[in-house]
């Protein structure tokens, strides 16, 4: 049994990383999740582990020193919350093209713009779509607990290098800010066991000079290069799909929903069973690659699915895309910072899902 | 007397060094950025730290340096250089870091990173090219292009009242408290050359004490962009650049300097 402890989402993933060995966390402050960049300062992680933790000018500045120790194949992370990850979309952008490792957490908050510092989920299509430019993806998971928060960190690494791409803990305000008990991982020593072969620590003369870069002018390749991203990307569809399924294997109608409005929904479930009404749960745990077979194979025994989130419709479209039409794949969430309750989601699963089907 | 006679160890005065690669420059005839590549490669090659050495490239004209330099090289987006630097050295303080930055990644779109670099007192070398254009996409207005002075976005010469004046960002981080060494110098004449590389040297050799930036500027030409023979640029620059741009060391050992002149 490891040790049990009261923790905030944004605490518990500062004190995961210190234990999952990372070598350097570098952040901006930002609301709601301004606690993973207090905590590390105050846990001293540089006595703890011999862990970097730095404050930097801004965003842009934070993402870019990632890629500065992710190109020399340290452990390295930063965090932040809507406004902040979209000024890093240039670095994210770079770090997939020139495939490096490292974790980027959102604690998503209401936009668009400088929106609001309440819960959100409207940051899917930027976290699962690429959200910089060119065609890359990020591994994308979605925690629903703060135990999560914690095992997710260590998650997120060990994909990171497996892939040597970066990942990201798609996360809200209300994971970031709630509390709940956890059992912390034990640590493990802050040594790397991925292949370094590829990092930038001083050319010596047993070996060729590396470089890391994303540029490419020749556009063949260039293509080539795509070829082989979409390739990676690929591989994690095959390998790398996680999902939970809460009482899907009698359901008739099914709710999609991931992170906060997992944990919402699954109060829904046990309120509409209640009802009479037998409902299900798929909570899709990485939103890249999506559980698409899962859902695909669900469509053949449910009436109808919901996806509810945070959000104006957005993973929606993703469900449709792995339901295709086979059934109706309706849409229902609160959203710029509000949060629907179980009840809300019940009634719009009856009027949406239940009600047409009859 | 045959070749082979004359091309013996004793005869050789000097050489390229080997941490060039074998690729051709691609920067044009006349062009700054080779001397100061050659400079920056004789440096780390006199200091014996190949192996212990990280670079970290640019956007602009040398945003293939690593192409011509052959040592662990990043490219970093435009104008992130410092702050990609910054990941490198605090997570391997015992490295030799430093970037290579042209006007326009320095001192417009990486101002930001450029300042708080040298305000952390990161133990990081910035090696600076000041040509006053933008030369890779084709002669625009820099932040260092002087007032007056032609280009593709200021046809009619930098109108300073409408354009804003050049920004003297080396007297600007000069001032700050985590810079340590901060020297301008150019490569247009022979005694420049070495003037230059001295000023490299020591920037390089300061990351040893660990006391902060270590910035050298080096204004260069741009054939090209100012549409000139080498020649004729060397004398514009040597009239027109180093007369806005005033060489020698802005600051050693941590202290300022009087303006102009050299410790």
């Amino acid at each position: 049994m490891g040790e049990i402890r009261l923790m905030k989402g944004n605490e518990a993933i500062a004190e995961a990383a210190i234990r999952a060995g990372c070598d350097a966390y570098f952040g901006y402050p930002i609301t709601p999740q301004s606690e993973v960049l207090e905590y590390l300062m105050a846990e001293k992680p540089h006595e703890r582990t011999g862990m970097v933790v730095l404050q930097a000018e801004s965003e842009v500045a934070a993402i870019n020193m990632v890629y500065g120790a992710a190109c020399t194949g340290k452990k390295v992370m930063t965090s932040s919350s809507s406004p902040g990850i979209s000024l890093m979309q240039e670095g994210i952008s770079y770090i997939a093209g020139a495939e490096l490792p490292c974790l980027i957490v959102n604690v998503v908050r209401g936009g668009p713009g400088l929106g609001t510092i309440q819960p959100s989920q409207a940051d899917y299509f930027q976290a699962t779509k690429g959200g910089g430019h060119g065609d890359y993806r990020l591994i994308v998971l979605a925690p629903a607990s703060v135990q999560e928060m914690a095992d997710f960190v260590k998650l997120a690494f060990d994909l990171a290098f497996k892939y040597r791409n970066p990942a990201m803990i798609l996360s809200d305000g209300a994971i970031g800010q709630m509390m709940e008990k956890i059992e912390l991982f034990e640590p493990v020593p802050r040594t790397n066991e991925f292949d370094q072969s590829w990092v930038t620590t001083g050319k010596t003369p047993d070996r060729q000079r590396n470089i890391i870069t994303s540029l490419n002018l020749d556009p063949y390749l260039q293509e080539k290069h795509n070829h082989h991203l979409q390739e990676k990307y690929a591989r994690m569809r095959r390998e790398d799909v996680r999902y939970e399924a809460i009482a899907c294997e009698d359901a008739d109608y099914l709710f999609v929903a991931y992170g906060s409005s997992a944990r919402i929904c699954q109060k829904a479930v046990q309120l509409a069973r209640k009802k009479g009404i037998k409902a299900g749960l798929l909570r899709p745990i990485t939103l890249f690659p999506f559980p698409e077979k899962i859902i695909a194979d669900l469509a053949h025994s449910v009436k109808g699915m919901l996806a509810v989130e945070m959000s104006a419709g957005q993973m929606v479209e993703d469900v449709r895309l792995a339901v295709n039409g086979k059934i109706p794949v309706e849409h229902y969430g609160r959203f710029g910072g509000a949060v629907h309750s179980p009840e809300e989601v019940l009634e719009a699963l009856e009027e949406k899902i239940v009600k047409p089907a009859v | 007397m045959n070749l082979e006679d004359i091309i013996r160890e004793e005869n050789i005065v000097y050489r390229r060094t080997p941490l060039l690669t074998d690729k051709a420059l691609s920067y044009c005839p006349g062009c700054g950025h080779g001397t100061t590549h050659r400079l920056i490669m004789e440096v780390i090659e006199e200091m014996g730290i190949q192996s212990e050495v990280i670079g970290i490239a640019p956007v602009g004209c040398s945003v293939l340096a690593y192409e011509f330099m052959d040592i662990d090289m990043v490219e970093a987006a435009h104008g992130r250089a410092p702050a990609v630097a910054t990941g490198i050295k605090r997570t391997w303080p015992g490295k030799f870091v430093f970037t290579y930055q042209g006007d326009g990644d320095l001192a417009a779109i990486g101002t930001s990173e450029t300042i708080h670099c040298c305000n952390r007192g990161e133990n990081i070398t910035i090696i600076f090219i000041n040509n006053g254009i933008y030369g890779m996409t084709g002669g625009q207005m820099a932040p260092t292009t002087i007032p007056g002075m032609k280009s593709s976005t200021s046809p009619f010469g930098r109108d300073v009242a409408m354009m804003g004046y050049p920004l003297k960002i080396t007297e600007l981080v000069a001032q700050l408290p985590g810079t340590y060494y901060v020297s301008r110098q150019s490569v247009h004449t022979p005694a420049s050359v070495r003037k230059a590389k001295k000023a490299i040297r020591k920037a390089f050799e300061n990351q040893k004490l660990n006391k902060g930036v270590s910035f050298v500027e080096i204004v260069s030409n741009c054939n090209s962009g100012w549409k000139m023979t080498p020649v004729q640029a060397n004398k514009w620059l040597e009239e027109n650049m180093l007369a806005f741009y005033p060489p020698g060391d802005l600051k050693v050992d941590g202290q300022l300097m009087e303006q102009g002149k050299t410790a």
